[in-house]
């Protein structure tokens, strides 16, 4: 029983290892508890979880899995919709005059509303058809097909992608920097990281090495000295999300979790395709709570080190044409802003997640890698390491 | 087993899930690790735990610039180096130079200690790395004395976090791990109670209702915490503030001494307006 435990938890993506399973087992063989479920329960989520981020989730599993309910595992995955549904099986491709009826179904909030009731109306796979949800269809719920309005799900690609306007806005995710830094390639990109975090100059005594020195030079005093101790680097990290970023989230996410580990003055915004006037810190309220880029080019100082991570693939409007944007009408051009921004951090690089060997037949590529004065760098191992020596290069 | 089992004390209140950490830890002799809100006890936990237990309390308070090493031992090699000029005859044992760490400390005391790392955050990313092998095993190796100092009792070890950096995974397999709930409504009046005992219960309800309000204000930059709360409530009393003043829908202005609970000026601007709406909509 209590391996089976341990094994959904894993399944439900709480990072348990074998070491603290081990533990809880210990304890119990201790006698720590007096045997009733509340105080097994506060032990397990006290031994196996390390945090608070697991908690709702461990909750879930651990109510499922001692009381017998199976069914809360969609809850934990967050598919409240079994994704097989939602599997691509048919294209649609729509007229002008659909597409324009479709828009007049009403709101975003009347969406959800609705949605929220189809769920529970609905009970078994759909697809095609325009009102329930599944896939292929025109109801404003589901996925692989097109509502202008529609609510997106479990739909991992973007398909309208270099159409000038994004239709149908969807849910943008927040980059999770929970993720466990798994592999070995992000753990070297880390490393490569932090080296470039304890640089600076000399001007700390280094008592060790100057008595080692001076013992070695027969009682000759020689000073060493060292660079003081720091993570001094400030880092301003701004991040595309959302669109043609979906088929890079997952390294971007590496990335940003990596970063948060190392840097004691991060800071980061996230931007859609191209920085405009204004930035947000939390995808799910990025329409509320914006940031204006003004005020964060005058909050930072030019010490600060600027990462633009984006993928530059979009329309060449977005770059060069004030109103260009493909969300909200932006009254001053892209290229603007990246310049502005370029003037208040001379030291910035743009990692993109796009293979170096198709930046050359994407226009808008060449067109903002001349704007970083041929600072970009593809988001790999070798590019990160190339790209931080640019960084460390005076300007 | 009935005195080394940790139920809260008289000035601190713990609540079920905090008390199974603390004594899963204190059992099986492993650190645990303590998050929470600014200002829920997290600190104060330590020092409690010490009292409840009656054990010695050991405090190490983090910095940026604080290393793993300092926890252990230091050699001091400019008095050595001073006394070698004054021809002092405590140079010649390396030993005199060698200064005891807070972990060193704790690990030969008499009586099993309860040692507090405090804001383990706040240091460089190495620090837990550092200490791994030390919290394991609980030994460590002194080079310049060549002496291998073990510890004569697995101390309690208490470390909190404020979250300002991710804790390595390995360092984190070895703790047991609690995060500081904030704490609701009935748990709250709890812990108030056990600070102010003769405060009058009219004063007490008003004073939470207003409080969880304010905390309830999305936006706030910095939201109030226990701490905030009774220092708000001391001045309340300090200031003998009827009951009636703190009222909802009497209110008009912000509560009184509102400075004790909103810490920044944004903030305060904030609550106005957002009690100035309000205000319109009913007239």
């Amino acid at each position: 029983m209590m391996t089976d435990f341990f094994l959904k938890l894993r399944q439900a993506g709480i990072p348990v290892t074998l070491t603290e399973f081990l533990t809880l087992l210990e304890a119990l063989s201790q006698r720590v508890t007096a045997h009733s479920i509340e105080e097994f329960y506060y032990l397990a989520r006290a031994t196996l979880v390390k945090d608070e981020r697991y908690y709702d989730r461990f909750d879930q599993v651990f109510g499922s899995h001692f009381q017998g309910l199976e069914t809360l595992f969609d809850e934990i995955i967050g598919a409240r919709v079994p994704l097989e549904w939602l599997h691509k099986l048919a294209e649609l491709t729509l007229s002008e005059e659909d597409k324009q009826w479709i828009e007049s179904l009403g709101g975003w909030e009347k969406l959800m509303e609705t949605f929220a009731k189809r769920l529970t109306e609905q009970e078994g796979r759909h697809q095609g058809g325009n009102k329930w949800i599944g896939t292929a269809g025109t109801s404003p719920y589901g996925a692989y097909g097109y509502n202008p309005e529609g609510i997106r799900i479990g739909q991992e690609t973007s398909r309208h992608r270099r159409a000038v306007k994004v239709w149908d806005r969807r849910e943008f995710r927040n980059l999770d920097d929970t993720l466990e830094l798994g592999t070995r390639n992000i753990k070297i990109a880390l490393r490569r990281l932090r080296r470039f975090a304890r640089e600076g100059a000399a001007r700390e005594l280094d008592l060790d090495d100057t008595i080692r020195s001076t013992a070695r030079n027969a009682g000759w005093l020689e000073l060493k000295m060292v660079p003081e101790r720091h993570n001094a680097v400030k880092v301003l990290l701004f991040l595309d999300v959302g669109g043609s970023m979906d088929d890079h989230v997952r390294v971007c996410e590496e990335l940003f979790s990596a970063a948060r580990g190392e840097f004691k003055h991060l800071e980061y915004f996230y931007f859609h395709n191209m920085v405009y006037e204004g930035l947000w810190k939390d995808n799910r309220r990025r329409y509320t709570e914006k940031t204006a880029t003004l005020s964060v080019l005058n909050t930072f100082g030019h010490d600060y080190k600027l990462i633009l991570v984006g993928d530059a693939t979009m329309s060449p409007y977005e770059i060069t044409y004030p109103g260009g944007s493909v969300e909200h009408f932006n009254p001053e051009a892209g290229d603007v802003w990246l310049s502005r921004l370029l003037t208040a951090w001379p030291h910035a690089i743009w990692l993109n997640p796009q293979p170096q060997n198709r930046w050359s037949y994407i226009p808008s590529i060449q067109m903002v890698r001349e704007l970083m004065g041929e600072r970009m760098f593809p988001l790999t191992l070798e590019g990160l390491e190339q790209g931080i020596r640019a960084l460390q290069r005076a300007r | 087993m009935s005195e080394s089992r940790f139920r809260g004390t008289d000035r601190y209140v713990a609540t079920d899930d905090l008390m199974m950490a603390v004594n899963a830890a204190v059992t099986l002799g492993r650190p645990l690790l303590v998050k929470g809100e600014p200002g829920t006890g997290k600190t104060q936990l330590a020092e409690e735990v010490a009292l409840a237990l009656n054990r010695p309390f050991l405090q190490w308070h983090i910095k940026s610039t604080t290393k793993a090493q300092q926890g252990l031992y230091e050699y001091d090699a400019v008095s050595r180096l001073r006394d070698s000029q004054l021809g002092d005859a405590r140079v010649h044992d390396i030993g005199n130079y060698i200064v005891k760490g807070k972990l060193w400390e704790a690990f030969t005391t008499e009586i099993q200690p309860v040692l507090l790392i405090d804001e383990i955050d706040k240091a460089d990313i190495e620090f837990p790395n550092d200490l791994l092998h030390e919290l394991d095993r609980m030994e460590f190796f002194v080079y310049e004395t060549r002496q291998v100092v073990k510890a004569r009792h697995r101390p309690i070890i208490i470390i909190t976090s404020n979250n300002e950096k991710e804790l390595p995974d390995a360092f984190l397999r070895r703790c047991f791990f609690h995060y500081i709930r904030f704490p609701d409504k009935e748990t709250m009046e709890r812990i108030v109670n056990v600070h102010y005992p003769n405060l009058k219960k009219r004063l007490l309800s008003e004073a939470l209702e207003a409080f969880f309000e304010i905390r309830d204000v999305p936006g706030l930059k910095k939201r109030p915490s226990t701490s905030e709360l009774l220092d708000w409530i001391k001045l309340l009393v300090a200031e003998d503030i009827p009951p009636e003043a703190l009222r909802g829908d009497q209110r008009k202005l912000i509560p009184p001494l509102y400075g004790a609970l909103l810490k920044n000026e944004q903030d305060v601007h904030l609550f106005e307006r957002l009690l100035f709406m309000s205000r319109r909509k009913k007239d």
